[in-house]
């Protein structure tokens, strides 16, 4: 069983405390997202894990042991690094069976084994090239397979899509996806591309300032976010944040606009962000949730994302690709109370 | 399983290409043929001293003295007379043993220290590198004596320890490898690390084959260095058995009369092993120079 466990870990670089605290449990196959902005920490939780930082406090568990105290390569772990971090020096089977160097396994064993992996990763015929002969794609799959071949417990990812190209990047994502699928493995990934852990993940953590801001499946931090950060993180075009009043069950905007927020935010009243998805946000003439000049307009094909200059702000709608507001053109725009959501003006949690 | 298609990246230029002179290039403007004269100039600076040192290897010693660069009556009695000379091998001998041991002590402990001073941070870690780096701003001139002393009390005078200890590890090849090393992502290191290697295996097996143009250009420096190193051998060395080929060469005559004809005869040959090493690795000198002055 690979179960991966942190509680309260803690990173500390001299008097900086880094990471505060993370507490998660990752169970056995599960394949888990951590992302967010640069200098958020999870890059050091998954260096932590593999035993390439020291963890100033706190435990981490892999398949029920401890391993602060343990060296790397005692951990169980693999990792997969950026850079892909192959051996230039070295030919594709070289590379991969360099994972294999303190393995107790026969040659022919481990032939076996090196052949096994070349055919998942389709790389049978690559074996003998060196890593300055392969595309950025391949070079990654090299780097990829030298982490299988060893059967890990956790497999770790450090930013491997990143210095991909977008088209290749979305093909690596679906090739990493398929691959867990097959072997099954534990998988903790680190991103900042908030695309790769939405596609990815079964569980996504996202991360700011060294703390977790929510931990949940692609579904629940997309439509249910936690605080304004996951709500602003998660999604592209971002979640448009609106200052707004709630009172007696009916949110009020600045500009008078009002409408009903339904029988759960009755109780509730005081200085709100209002939060709505841009496709959320649809044409509507009665209760109308703001309404603005366009300002600019850009297709995407289907859709049409359009910028509306609002007193709140400037706000981003998706509009039909087909029909879309001109430039300049007067629009109320509305969105379904079940969508919408609110968010503590002074803490920026969710209240509902 | 989808499979990218096999596209290999672009080649992309590398420091060989500039290097590599085109197949005709005519000089475009003054400033052009300017630069080339000052280099024709530069070069035939460069080839005086061999070309004389060859033309002085074929003369007789009545003609030593001539400016002339093409002998009168060229001789290749010079050559003889050395090659026929016992103690010529012996030096030669001497100075390639000594050359080599240096050589690969140097490529050993350099990169060594070169590697620990880059990869890994403990206290006092810089200050241990600028007490190195500093170490090159003092002569040779200034070290001879406390090496002297230091050699007559471990015994080491007139033996070929004596010779090699000062050059067995150097400031400046430290410096070159740490430069290097440098340019080795840490990434590559960890992965070394995740996969099971110790330390000293990852700086042997993961580290040194990526720096080989370095320890390329480090080896030839090192062997050019002691191959013709005088002052401290003349002065470390008593009997003619121990004495390393310079050395040799400039006790051929007597107190009365240099024997300038046979000194270049055996300046000419001992060229030829260095001559052979420069040609085989300056390919990676170059690269190995200009790599380091990027890095710097």
């Amino acid at each position: 069983m690979a179960q991966l466990v942190l509680r309260n870990l803690v990173k500390r670089y001299g008097a900086t405390e880094v990471l505060h605290g993370i507490n998660l449990d990752v169970a056995d196959g599960e394949f888990v997202v951590f992302v967010g902005p640069s200098g958020c920490g999870k890059s050091t939780t998954l260096r932590m894990i593999a035993g390439l930082e020291e963890v100033s406090d706190g435990v981490i568990e892999i398949g029920g042991r401890e391993v602060n105290h343990l060296e790397p390569k005692e951990r169980d772990i693999a990792m997969v690094f950026q850079n892909y971090a192959i051996y230039p020096h070295m030919s594709v089977k070289k590379n991969i069976a360099f994972g294999l160097r303190s393995s107790k396994m026969s040659k022919p064993d481990k032939d076996k084994r090196i052949q096994e992996v070349a055919a998942i990763l389709g790389m049978t015929d690559l074996l003998e090239r060196k890593p300055n002969q392969l595309s950025g794609g391949q070079r990654q799959r090299v780097a990829i397979g030298r982490a299988m071949v060893r059967d890990p417990a956790v497999f770790l990812f450090d930013e491997p899509l990143s210095n991909l190209d977008a088209q290749l990047r979305t093909q690596m994502r679906l090739e990493i996806k398929k691959l867990h699928q097959r072997v099954g493995n534990t998988i903790v990934f680190v991103t900042h591309d908030q695309v790769e852990a939405m596609t990815m993940a079964d569980r996504i953590v996202i991360m700011k300032d060294g703390h977790i801001q929510q931990v949940g499946t692609p579904d629940e931090v997309y439509h249910k976010p936690a605080n304004t950060f996951v709500a602003r993180f998660i999604g592209a075009p971002s979640m448009n944040m609106l200052d707004a009043e709630l009172s007696e069950g009916r949110v009020i905007m600045p500009e008078g606009l009002s409408f009903p927020m339904g029988p759960t935010a009755e109780a509730r009243s005081g200085r709100i962000t209002l939060g709505v998805r841009p496709d959320d946000l649809v044409p509507r003439e009665t209760d109308a949730l703001i309404q603005g000049k366009v300002t600019v307009r850009e297709p995407l094909g289907a859709e049409t994302l359009i910028y509306v200059d609002t007193p709140g702000g400037e706000i981003v709608a998706k509009a039909d690709g087909r029909n879309p507001p001109s430039v300049g053109e007067q629009v109320r725009l509305g969105a379904d109370p079940d969508n919408l959501h609110v968010f503590d003006r002074e803490t920026g949690m969710v209240v509902r | 399983m989808t499979i990218a298609p096999d596209v290999p990246d672009q080649a992309r230029p590398t420091s060989d290409a500039l290097f590599r002179a085109g197949p005709s290039r005519r000089p475009r403007n003054m400033g052009q043929i300017i630069r080339w004269m000052l280099l024709f100039a530069g070069g035939i600076l460069m080839v005086m001293p061999i070309a004389y040192m060859i033309s002085t290897s074929l003369k007789w010693p009545f003609e030593v003295y001539n400016v002339n660069l093409i002998p009168e009556e060229p001789t290749l009695d010079n050559y003889a007379y050395v090659l026929e000379d016992g103690r010529f091998y012996l030096w030669f001998w001497n100075s390639l043993l000594i050359a080599a041991i240096t050589t690969v002590s140097n490529l050993f402990f350099d990169s060594l220290i070169g590697y620990t001073l880059c990869k890994f941070r403990f206290p006092g870690r810089q200050l241990v590198f600028i007490a190195i780096l500093s170490t090159l701003m003092i002569p040779t001139e200034m070290l001879v004596i406390p090496w002297y002393l230091m050699s007559q009390s471990f015994g080491w005078l007139d033996s070929y320890w004596g010779i090699m200890f000062p050059g067995l590890m150097t400031a400046f090849g430290t410096f070159l490898m740490k430069q290097f090393f440098e340019s080795v992502p840490d990434d590559f290191i960890e992965a070394a690390r995740i996969d099971g290697l110790n330390e000293f295996q990852i700086w042997w097996t993961v580290a040194m084959p990526l720096v080989k143009p370095a320890l390329a250009a480090l080896a030839i420096f090192v062997f050019l260095g002691n191959w013709t190193a005088f002052l401290w051998p003349l002065i470390v060395t008593n009997s003619t058995d121990m004495y390393t080929l310079p050395v040799g060469l400039s006790s051929f005559g007597d107190e009365a009369d240099v024997a300038w004809e046979l000194i270049m005869t055996g300046a000419a040959i001992s060229t030829i092993p260095t001559l052979v090493v420069f040609l085989i690795f300056q390919r990676f000198i170059i690269r190995g120079v200009v790599m380091a002055g990027l890095k710097g």
